[in-house]
């Protein structure tokens, strides 16, 4: 493959069509966490900025929580590496399909909107990961990302509290969207799922005084230790 | 505590997850127990961080729970991110309407 936008036209197209669905979820999700970020006391302008370099929903969330809390610097680094620890797995899958002569600046580029969207779109195109066609998904789908934050904020402030609270459970809408299919279709997940949402519902009663980022942590790395050790994977799952 | 050094926190452990793989990994992990602990986390991750969080996302506990309750069904029967994400916020929208 030559790396010159000339050749890649095409893919780049193509890139830009698939973006369009993805852009328009991201853009109402994006728009439920500007409302949340704006609750978190962050400007419109700071919102657009952390969804530019983020674009991370989950990771987003989390971290505008801490926000919300003054939290720690620490304790926000770390829930944040929680929150967004599948992009690492998905950025494992991905390193396994970037062909060798891939220019640095192009990993460097994709990189940046590793999302769940973009990765799918991109990981299910034939051969090896043609960056062209992901730039192509990132051109239309990181605009609605950054913008939704920030519409979110300005409108979050303005529009009635009926339609805010209704807006706010987007993002759990999607993250809803991610987890059933995955465990509909592997019983271990079903049952690790199930699992996590008894224990985080009686681990948030106030009788254990411990803060939703620290149950967040601590929940996750046993649960899925505990799947880990006891449903270990087959060699040859989930070798995307 | 400064918004903009949380919003650069933020970004530099989020880029770093994304990034520091797809330059480092050449070759295909074998550590079984890393491989599934990885496969696991992200749904494990998301579902404490829905419930119970969505049902203090709305004005009545209610709404947000039987949001939750219908988008896990409509995603177990194939709805999109998209659809579910938008069938949520109807419901509460709806549901409020009467109860609110």
């Amino acid at each position: 493959m030559e790396y010159k936008f000339g050749k890649n036209k095409n893919i780049f197209f193509l890139g830009i069509r698939d973006g369009i669905p993805i852009a328009l979820g991201y853009f109402a999700v994006s728009f439920s966490l500007g409302i949340m970020a704006a609750k978190s006391g962050l400007s419109a302008f700071q919102g657009l900025v952390a969804s530019f370099l983020n674009n991370a929903s989950a990771g987003e969330y989390a971290g505008f929580s801490m926000i919300a809390i003054s939290s720690s610097y620490i304790e926000t680094a770390v829930i944040t590496l929680i929150a967004n620890a599948r992009y690492l797995l998905m950025s494992i899958a991905m390193s396994q399909r970037i062909k060798k002569g891939t220019p640095l600046h192009h990993i460097f580029i994709i990189a940046h909107m590793l999302t769940d969207e973009v990765f799918a779109v991109s990981i299910a195109r034939p051969g090896d990961i043609n960056p062209y066609y992901t730039f192509g998904v990132m051109l239309v789908a990181s605009p609605a990302w950054s913008f939704g934050t920030f519409f979110g904020a300005i409108a979050g402030n303005i529009l009635p509290m009926r339609l805010v609270s209704a807006f706010s459970v987007a993002l759990y809408g999607m993250f809803i969207a991610i987890i059933v299919p995955a465990a509909k279709a592997d019983k271990i997940i079903l049952s690790l799922v199930i699992i996590s949402f008894v224990l985080s519902y009686i681990f948030s009663f106030d009788f254990f005084h411990i803060s939703e980022g620290i149950k967040t942590i601590i929940l996750t790395v046993i649960i899925s230790a505990i799947g880990a050790i006891f449903f270990p994977l087959k060699n040859g799952d989930n070798d995307e | 505590m400064n918004k903009w050094i949380y919003i650069f926190i933020m970004f530099a452990v989020t880029y770093l997850i994304r990034v520091l793989p797809l330059i480092l990994i050449r070759k295909k992990l074998k550590n079984t127990f890393i491989r599934s602990f990885l496969y696991y986390v992200p749904y494990v991750t998301l579902s404490v961080m829905t419930f119970p969080a969505i049902l203090h996302a709305t004005m009545s506990q209610t709404s947000g729970l039987l949001s939750f309750i219908i988008g896990i069904i409509a995603a177990w029967y194939g709805a999109n991110l998209f659809k579910v994400a938008l069938l949520c916020c109807t419901l509460v929208f709806v549901i409020e309407y009467f109860i609110a």
